[in-house]
Order: C-alpha cells, then structure tokens, then sequence
C-alpha cells in the first residue's frame, strides 16, 4: 500500500509520475487514498480517478497560456516582475509560439538532440484505436498527466461527435484505458520505433519520445512482443 | 587662487570633469562660480523637469553635451501613463534658438518626436553624439534625418527605445563621406535592416568601437560584420533561434577568434545553444555581459569569467510552475559570486533565494557597486528555512561599502530597512516592492541613508507618516515614487503645503480627475501612484489630465 508519507511527498512534487510498479516500487505514486486502486503483487497502473485534480487544472491553465496571455502566479500584478516591456514582448512571444507548436518544423531535429528537462514541442499525434479504421490526432501540449491524455481518448472515442465515421455506438461502456482492468490498453510508438506501453515513465519523458498512440485491444495487448509484426502491419493500412 | 588670472582657473577646472566636483566648485565663490559656469561643457540633468531649458542655458553659455532624463524609473513596468511627460522638444527648440554649439545630446525615457529629430541634425553644425535609452515617439524616418546631416556623427546608440520602423533606408542615409562612427547601436529596431548598406557603412568606420545589431541581422551577416571590424570592443548580436549548419558555425568562430579587442557582449535575445558556444572562446576577456537567455546558464557557464564585472540575467520563461530543473535559483549566484571577483553589478532574477547564499555572495564580493536582485515570486521566503531575507540583504549592505544602487525582493520585514539605513551609507538608489510592515521601515531608509538621490516604492505598507516625517529630506533627494501604498491624498496635500519647492504629482488613470474639487472625506483615500520632484521651476505645464500636481 502507498503510505501517507508518500503520498504526501508526491503531492508537493511537480512531476506526477505514474509507476507500474512491482511491489511498492521507486516511481514516485500519486494517489487519494480510496480511489479503489488496490496495489497487487503483480502490479497495476493506476486508474485515472485515483489521480488528485492537480492534472485537470494544469490543464486548464496551459490551455489558458495558449493566446499568449501574460504568464501568470507572479505576474497577476501590473508591472511585475519589474521587466522592460521589450524583453518581456520577447519572452511572451517566444512562449506562445513554444505553447502553439509552431516550432514544427523544429521538431525532427530536436527528437534527437532533446534531452528530458528541456521544453518540448511536441504538437499534435496520431492516435489509431483497434476496430476503426480512420484515426484521430491529440495535442499532447494541451495535456498534463496521463489522465488527461487518457480523458480525452476517452471523449474522443467514445463520446465522439454523431456522424463521425466508424466512432458513435461502437463502445458501450467507459474505455478505462489506464486501468489494466479495461477491454483496452494504451500504447505508443517511441523515437526508436518500438511500441510500448503507456504509463512506465514520467509524463515529461513519455511525451519527449512518444510519436503515435494506440489503443490496442487487450487481447492484442498479450502477446505484446509477438504481435508487434501484425499491429504494424495493421498501422500501415 | 585669486590672485590668478580667470583663464588659469578655468584651465584647472577642465580638469573636473565630474558633475559633482563642478557642482561643488561653483559654491565655493560668486568669482568661481561664474568662472565654473561659463567653462562647462558638460551638463546632466536628473529630471528634466527639475529645471527648464532657457535657465540652463542662461547659466551654461558653453554647453556641448547634455544628458536629460524624463520619466521616473517604474515607467518601464508600464506603471507611468503614456502622456505623462518628458517632451524634449522644447530642450531643442531652445538650444536651437540659443545656437548653443550642442555636440552631444543623451536622453532617457524621454518623449522624442521625428521633428525633434530633424530640427537637431540640421541645427547643430558639429553634433557627434546621439545616445537615446528607452525613448518613444519617433521612427526610423526620424534616424534618417541624422544620418543624412549630421556630418561629423561619431555615436548612434538607440537602447530598448519604442521605434517605429518604416523599414526604409536610413541606413543608406549616412553619406559615403561618413567614416568617424565609433559606435552604431540599432539593437532595439524590429525592422529588417538593409544589410548591405550597413556592411559597407561598418566597413568605411575603421574607428568603430561599439556596434549593436538588431534581430533581423542573421548569423552569417554578423560575421561578415564582426570580420570587417575586429578591432571591436564592444558588441551586441541578433537573435538566432536555429543552430547554425557546420560551415556558418566554423566562420563564426573565427570571426570572433579575430575580435581580441571584444569586451563587452550583449543581446542573446533567443540564442540557439550552439551559437553561444561559439563565444566561449573569448569570454575569458569580457568585462561586461548581458544575457537574456539564462536557461542556459546555471552558473556552471559563468564560473570562469574572471575579468566580469557587469552581469544580467533575465528569465527565459516566466512560467514558475515548469522546469524546475533549469529555473535559475541562488546556486548560479553564488557561482557567479565565486567565480567573478571583479564583479561590480549584477541584475539577477530568479525563482528563489537564500539568506545563505546572499550572506555568501556579500562575502565572496564586497565590491558591488549595483546589486539587483529580483526574486519572481513577490514575498517568497528563504526557501530552507521560511523565514525573510531581511539577514541576507544585511550581509549585502554590510559588506558592500561602496554599494550605490540596490534592489530588493522577496519576504522582508522593517528589519532590512534598519540594516539599510545603518549601513548603505552611499546608497543613491534604492528599489523596494511588497517589502516592509510599517512606516518605521521607510523611515529608516529616510533617516539613515544621507546620499539618498532615487527612493521607488510600490506595494509596502508605507504611509503618511513616514512621508512627512522629514520633508526636507527630499531637498537632498532627486525624486520619490509610490505607488500602491498607504498615503492619502490629505499626506500629499499636506507635504505639497509644505514644500512648495517640490512637485508632488499624484498619477490617477481610471477616474474623473479632478482631485481637488472632491470633499473632505476623500482626504483619506489612498493615493494610487505619488511621484515628488524637487524643482526650481515650479509646476510643470505640460501634465496630462491623468497627473494631478498639488
């Protein structure tokens, strides 16, 4: 079980970090007490209702950042931090066009030289769900935590918009797609190539080499290593 | 001395060079002050509205270079309504009038207009120098007119003023016959820049010390620049957010291998890694760098710059809730601290700081001249212990004798004013923000710091009493500014009473402002920005609706 001194410890940190982690593990753990995400010996991710609302509101504040507004916390107050209006223009420039993603064309160059602690413009990724043909692309900018990521794969597919093609009526029941109990799974593409599952590294690593998602069925998701041929091939199509 | 002629005198007093010295000179006997006043050549004044332009010319006949500053410092913070003041034009329209043989004009924050601009080029035949910091009003049409007349232009430094670019050609504008520029600093235009024009006109000032690109200048023009002029001191680049290919990067560093004489760096407003790099090589020699991109550097960067004696670093994203990782803490101060002996000023804004750290750096540098440091977070605590940086601004006004200008930030008790008060015996000025708890931490200030010139404050809990404690202690003072703090509009009244020597402004924006027609209640209402000025001219005539003078 997590103790509370954990949780704590957590809860101050910035990062959110999930952890499939066997038996009490090093991965930083979030999580209120009661969210139902009982730890097993086998190991289980965490269910996105066991997230603290700390996600949602980063979220709603990068998305507030989004038109370039004044950066916020300490420069609520006119005239502070006590910067010229010409450097700050820069510095509000700069980080809109970093929180637009117009840095697109920097991106392939970047993958490489990248290194985690650094701000990333990863922009919008395809994300492709088994069973339906025409996929979806998310921006991961507007994203925070897993959570968030997996609540809006979760609206997208399955509160999807009547008369979008393949999508409406397909799922009847809540994707859960962090909770390994669900009929689907989450996973990505990395810089490398390889397909793995969502969830293993801090948000901030994951979303410095993830290039596509996939909601994979789980029955897919078994066999993982051996399937990786057929769900590629699949990906082409 | 008076038994020697005036001309001996005079000679002796060219000598004097220093503003005070001169200042003194002339108190010393009516003989001496006439002969002080009639040989000066060099005039600056704080506060442009401390005095008007036919006074100053009535006592300084000989006038060649004068420094004019207009608006108060916070007007750079957007705290100052854009009319409030500062118009040079009238200043020009009479030396111009006078035919005072002006040389070298430098204004700051002032109110510039392209007219302004023209009627100087064409009124002062031997104009050399024209030095503009954070002015407004005028465009590049205006710069064409003084590269167009003024013959003998050495100097044309344009610092973080509001241009106008009309991308046009005023570059092409200096005559081929100009070849004495010493320095050509266009750092703030945001327009492309003819780069031919400017190549040529850099190659043609075999004297040219100083040159500040703006943004538009792309890496491969600066250095063709800087190879055409490796006899450069001081040097600003453009912005250059791509990593240059292998063979640019190559040229580049060989241009600056070039430039032995480069001492000074600066610009940097978003600089891919790698060009910065390319600058290592000569920063062991730099005395003065300004950096703006400080996510790249964590002090680890900076520990080596033994002969640094000015440095600024800026914050790269204000964003405080994102990488903690590269945010820049009181750990690169204090590498700074170590690693550069020289150093005399330092802006630094950060996301946090400590009373250890600061009562390091005091130790580590005690020859701070300017000490700036600007915590991001308004009252953030020491964040080890939670407690004030009263300790640590202590250890920084304790050890830094010489201390001259300081800025404040973070949690602070009337305890640091105490320490200010009894040991920044030279301090002229003096920044303070969300500081204090009670009128005794100003008084402090007021009643210990005898060289007071400059006292800015906003957000304290700073009220009457503290203001009219000693009113003539702003006889001795240039200005005060307060903004967001505790004094009244009945306080101003009363001090306006009080010293009729002094303009005491109160700056109101949003409402009707006709301050004095309201009741007596209103007395007690707080007075939303205060400036006071000591002036021999009385209240100003050009003050806009929004600046009420008592």
């Amino acid at each position: 079980m997590i103790s509370e001194l954990e949780m704590e410890k957590a809860e101050s940190e910035l990062e959110l970090g999930l952890g499939l982690s066997l038996g009490g593990g090093t991965a930083a753990k979030i999580g209120k007490p009661g969210g139902g995400g009982a730890w097993g010996e086998s190991g289980r991710l965490l269910t996105a209702k066991d997230f603290p609302s700390v996600g949602s509101k980063r979220a709603a504040d990068s998305a507030s950042h989004a038109g370039a507004s004044p950066p916020r916390s300490s420069s609520q107050v006119v005239g502070w931090p006590p910067i010229g209006s010409h450097r700050m223009n820069s510095l509000a420039s700069k980080s809109a066009r970093e929180e637009e993603g117009e840095a697109g064309k920097k991106k392939v160059k970047d993958d490489e030289t990248k290194d985690v602690n650094k701000k990333v413009q990863v922009g919008f990724i395809k994300v492709n769900i088994d069973g339906v043909a025409i996929g979806r692309k998310v921006d991961l900018n507007a994203h925070s935590s897993y959570e968030n990521l997996a609540q809006t794969l979760e609206d997208m597919f399955f509160r999807g918009n009547p008369g979008t093609i393949g999508l409406t009526g397909q799922f009847t029941k809540p994707l859960r797609l962090l909770d390994g109990s669900s009929e689907f799974v989450l996973t990505y593409e990395d810089k490398e190539g390889d397909w793995m599952l969502v969830g293993d590294v801090p948000w901030r690593m994951f979303i410095t080499s993830v290039k596509r998602l996939r909601v994979m069925k789980t029955s897919e998701a078994n066999g993982l290593a051996a399937r990786h041929q057929e769900s590629n091939e699949r990906q082409r199509k | 001395m008076n038994y020697f002629p005036d001309e001996v005198i005079e000679h002796i007093f060219d000598f004097i060079a220093s503003h005070k010295d001169r200042n003194s000179i002339s108190l010393v006997s009516k003989s001496w002050h006439k002969i002080e006043r009639c040989s000066r050549k060099r005039v600056f004044i704080g506060n442009c509205y401390a005095i008007n332009p036919e006074r100053l010319i009535q006592r300084f006949p000989s006038l060649r270079s004068l420094t004019l500053k207009g608006k108060p410092h916070f007007a750079d913070f957007n705290l100052v309504p854009h009319e409030w003041g500062g118009f040079v034009h009238p200043w020009i329209v009479a030396l111009a009038k006078a035919r005072v043989g002006l040389e070298e004009l430098r204004l700051k924050r002032m109110v510039v207009s392209d007219e302004s601009l023209e009627l100087l080029s064409r009124s002062f035949s031997s104009f050399k120098s024209l030095v503009l910091v954070s002015c407004e009003g005028f465009t590049t049409d205006g710069l064409a007119s003084v590269a167009a007349n003024c013959r003998h232009l050495r100097e044309l430094d344009l610092q973080e003023n509001e241009i106008d670019d009309h991308r046009g050609q005023w570059l092409n504008c200096f005559p081929e016959s100009s070849t004495a520029l010493t320095s050509l600093n266009f750092s703030c235009l945001k327009g492309e820049t003819n780069l031919a024009a400017l190549e040529r006109l850099v190659a043609r000032s075999p004297n040219l010390e100083s040159l500040k690109v703006n943004r538009a200048v792309p890496l491969d023009a600066l250095t063709r620049l800087m190879s055409c002029a490796p006899q450069l001191v001081d040097l600003g680049v453009g912005s250059y957010e791509n990593e240059p290919d292998q063979e640019s990067f190559m040229k580049l560093m060989a241009a600056i291998k070039k430039c032995t004489e480069l001492r000074s760096l600066s610009g940097f407003s978003e600089v891919a890694p790698l060009c910065l790099t390319a600058f290592y090589p000569i920063c062991q020699n730099l005395t003065s760098l300004n950096l703006s991109y400080a996510a790249e550097i964590q002090g680890n960067h900076l520990i080596s710059y033994f002969e640094l004696q000015e440095l600024r670093v800026f914050p790269s994203d204000l964003h405080d809730e994102e990488d903690n990782d590269t945010a820049v803490t009181e750990i690169g101060l204090v590498a700074i601290s170590a690693g550069c002996p020289k150093l005399h000023s330092i802006l630094y804004f950060c996301k946090q700081m400590t009373n250890a750290a600061l009562i390091t750096v005091a130790k580590n540098c005690p020859n701070f001249i300017r000490f700036r440091l600007c915590i991001l977070e308004p009252n953030k605590p020491d964040h080890t212990t939670s407690q004030s940086l009263d300790e640590g601004f202590g250890a920084i006004v304790q050890a830094c004798k010489g201390l001259r200008r300081l800025s404040v930030s973070g949690l602070l008790t009337d305890k640091v004013f105490l320490y200010i008060g009894m040991y920044a015996e030279q301090l002229e000025m003096l920044s303070i923000a969300f500081a204090g708890d009670t009128d005794k931490g100003m008084l402090y200030v007021l009643n210990g710091c005898k060289k007071m010139r400059k006292l800015e404050i906003r957000d304290s809990p700073f009220g009457n009493a503290a203001l009219l404690a000693d009113v003539d202690k702003y006889r001795t003072m240039r200005s005060l500014w307060m903004s967001s703090c505790e004094v009244t509009l009945g306080g101003c009244k009363r001090l306006a009473r009080n010293a009729p020597w002094l303009n005491v402004e109160i700056i109101n924006e949003n409402e009707n402002n006709d301050v004095m027609e309201r009741n007596e209640e209103d007395e007690r209402e707080k007075v939303d920005r205060l400036y006071l000025y000591r002036t021999v001219v009385g209240a100003r005539k050009d003050a806009p609706p929004c600046v009420t003078i008592l």
